[in-house]
């Protein structure tokens, strides 16, 4: 099979999800014609009609709160939302109805709705283009919150989240859509709630979702050098957490590092902190490090790379975990 | 009972130099020859400046940038309406107003290379940032309205956006409260016809954008957004009404964008070279060309000054521009709050002098 993008493998899935279910509907801004901004549905429109292929005008709340009505009728919608910066106006429909359709209701509703939308920085784009909030979602009970960082994953993921009875935030990290090619391996749906090492290690575990899995990588590479052996675990799913396999890589390792884009304070570095040391204390040789954007909005480009977390910021904190 | 009528409405159109570049003498305000060579001047330098920001972009000299070809009148005629002490809210697709209101054309440049400083409106004028999410600022110029009303200033405020933004809850929020209080704010609506690949149709329903100011109880109406006269004098009789307490106005100003949606589009994708070919016949520049050829107001000397003086501005600007010393990593921590807290004071201080290892 020829090898593909991570865009080229979400629109895949899309178009298999598609041709599986009628009931499932892509909607939002520029989806249809335009094919995506960053081209995710094209060919979409085309093949399964503007029914189905839905250009919405330029409403978030509107597209959001839509698709809850969508869902609930017993449509499966997948919308798009630009980017991840756009999506705010919309956080009552998914924070007050979408995560708690079934909860208020006791069952008699679900939501099986899926949110896409394009996240991160380290693409140069304008203001508001680059941002990480996946911890505001992460915080709020009832959605799931799920992040590829491979093609082979984001396709099957992608299914998952789409064959899944509830609300799943499906966050794209922009920065990789293209610069990774791969073949897909299996057309199978990838379980949500199970993370994947990436890379194993016995001396360091890093954790990372998204693009900073290729950024931990890089880092795991360098430290090589020097005979450390560094573990990488890609979330792949946030919410649901696989604290069982960050666990046991801690367990062996006994040093832990958390890496994301997004500021460091109320991050979810955090929170799997605090996990590891409820669950694995006696194991830990050194605290665990978070290695995070500032605490500051995002820059604009011309700083984005200072403010993110690169191989040599991960590459110190491996150090001083090790030194510890 | 029999049915009456409760409610009829109408909606105004309003072209004083058509694309033949002929003035309707009944409309035309007197405008002196000076001003008429000042609205040509202005557009002219404003398309040359969008044309070099282009230019930079595609050298690599410049981030993705949001063309204003084809919106010159709205932007220019605005720009002319507005008085110093009046303040703007623009959104992503103005730098002609932008720099009307004397934004330097390097800031410019700056913010659409990625470069924070852009965004520092120099003291004294009063404008916000430019609003990236379609539509969120129009409610501020409400509040900047409300403020004025309330503290008695006798100014208006002006929010520009585009066809795209009247689909968003912030527009009919703030519009609706801006007519419930009857605040002095004008709604300036620049409807270009599409929002990046989605034609105006789809962002509504309804026959024209200036009606939906019937429904939040205060005057909506529609101007040829081509013609510089009619923008400027519009403009002009609104925000003039804004500030004797008139209450607000909504503008729909009908024209069209010739450009990609920024340079990170391809509009060939999604609409057709005869449409963007039908424009070109009423390009706002070459109609007041026209115009000023027929009244003798334009000469060949005069064109090639204004060429060379705007040429001559865009090109120091870019200058300005390129001649900036490096951003200081440090400052991205100098403006989150009036006093940095503690974790920004820590975060700083690890960037710029790291712990040794
Ligand atoms: C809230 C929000 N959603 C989506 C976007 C992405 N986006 C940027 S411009 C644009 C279209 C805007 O259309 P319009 O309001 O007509 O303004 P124009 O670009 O035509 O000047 C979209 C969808 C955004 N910037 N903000
Ligand atoms: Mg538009």
């Amino acid at each position: 099979m020829e090898k593909l993008t991570l865009v080229q493998a979400i629109n895949l899935a899309l178009s298999e999800e598609m041709e599986r279910d009628p009931g499932v509907v892509v909607m939002g801004e520029d989806v249809g014609k335009d094919g995506g901004v960053f081209r995710a549905t094209l060919g979409l429109l085309d093949r399964f009609g503007g029914e189905r292929v839905i250009d919405t005008p330029l409403s978030e709340t509107g597209i959001i709160g839509a698709a809850i009505g969508m869902a609930a009728y017993g449509l499966t919608p997948v919308a798009e939302i630009q980017f991840l910066g756009f999506i705010y106006s919309a956080m009552e429909q998914i924070i007050s109805h979408a995560a708690r359709l079934r909860t208020r209701t006791k069952g008699r509703y679900h939501c099986p709705l899926v949110i896409r939308t394009p996240y991160g920085g380290g693409i140069h784009a304008p203001e508001h283009h680059s941002e990480s909030s996946e911890a505001y979602f992460y915080h709020t009970p009832g959605i799931k919150v799920v992040v590829p960082s491979t093609p082979s994953d984001a396709r099957g993921l992608l299914k998952s989240a789409i064959r899944d009875p509830d609300p799943v935030l499906f966050l794209e990290p922009a920065r990789i859509y293209r610069s990774i090619k791969e073949e897909m391996k299996g057309d199978d749906p990838i379980p949500l709630g199970e993370a994947r090492i990436a890379r194993s290690g016995k001396d360091i575990t890093l954790i990372a979702w998204g693009a900073m899995v290729h950024t931990a990588l890089k880092s795991a590479e360098a430290v090589k050098k020097e005979g450390i052996e560094a573990e990488v675990i890609d979330l792949r799913t946030l919410y649901p957490m696989d604290t069982g396999k960050i666990l046991s890589s801690i367990e062996k390792t006994g040093r832990g590092i958390v890496v994301h884009e997004a500021p460091l304070k109320g991050g979810l570095g955090g929170e799997i902190a605090a996990i590891i040391q409820e669950k694995a204390l006696l194991y830990l040789e050194a605290p665990v490090l978070r290695v995070a954007g500032f605490n500051t909005p995002i820059p604009l480009p011309k700083m984005e790379q200072v403010y993110l977390p690169s191989p040599e910021k991960i590459t110190a904190a491996i150090y001083q975990t090790l030194r510890y | 009972m029999p049915k009456k009528s409760v409610g009829q409405f109408n909606i105004d159109f309003i072209q004083i130099l058509n694309e033949a570049g002929e003035a309707d003498p009944s409309l035309l305000p007197h405008f002196t020859e000076k001003e008429i060579r000042q609205f040509y001047e202005s557009m002219v330098f404003a398309r040359l400046f969008d044309e070099k920001a282009l230019n930079l972009q595609r050298q690599g000299r410049l981030g993705t940038y949001a063309s204003i070809r084809g919106q010159e009148a709205v932007q220019i005629g605005a720009g002319l309406a507005l008085q110093a002490s009046d303040w703007w809210f623009p959104a992503f697709r103005d730098i002609g107003i932008s720099m009307m209101r004397g934004l330097p054309g390097k800031n410019l440049f700056l913010y659409w290379a990625g470069d924070e400083r852009g965004n520092a409106i120099p003291p004294g004028q009063n404008d916000f940032p430019i609003a990236i999410p379609v539509g969120t600022h129009i409610p501020h110029a409400v509040g900047a309205a409300w403020g004025a009303k309330i503290k008695k200033d006798p100014i208006a405020v002006l929010v520009t956006f585009g066809d795209g933004a009247t689909s968003k809850g912030d527009f009919h929020e703030g519009m609706n409260m801006a007519g419930v209080f009857s605040l002095p704010v004008v709604f300036l609506c620049q409807n270009n016809q599409w929002a990046i690949s989605v034609p105006r149709a789809r962002q509504t329903a309804s026959q024209t954008l200036a009606q939906k100011a019937i429904a939040y109880g205060f005057p909506g109406i529609q101007v040829d957004g081509n013609d510089i006269f009619g923008m400027v004098q519009t403009t002009k009789e609104a925000l003039e009404k804004a500030r004797r307490g008139g209450g607000p106005t909504f503008i729909e100003a009908v024209t069209y964008r010739m450009s990609d949606h920024t340079t990170a589009d391809d509009a060939s994708r999604y609409r057709s070279p005869e449409e963007v070919k039908g424009w070109e016949g009423k390009d706002p520049i070459l109609r007041l060309k026209i115009y000023m050829e027929k009244t003798k107001i334009w000469t060949p000397a005069f064109e090639e000054e204004v060429a060379r003086n705007s040429m001559n501005r865009v090109l120091n600007a870019v200058t300005e521009y390129e001649a900036m010393p490096p951003v200081d990593p440090g400052e991205i921590f100098d403006y989150v709050f009036e006093k940095p807290t503690p974790d920004l004071i820590e975060q700083k201080q690890n960037l710029l002098s790291p712990p040794k290892e």
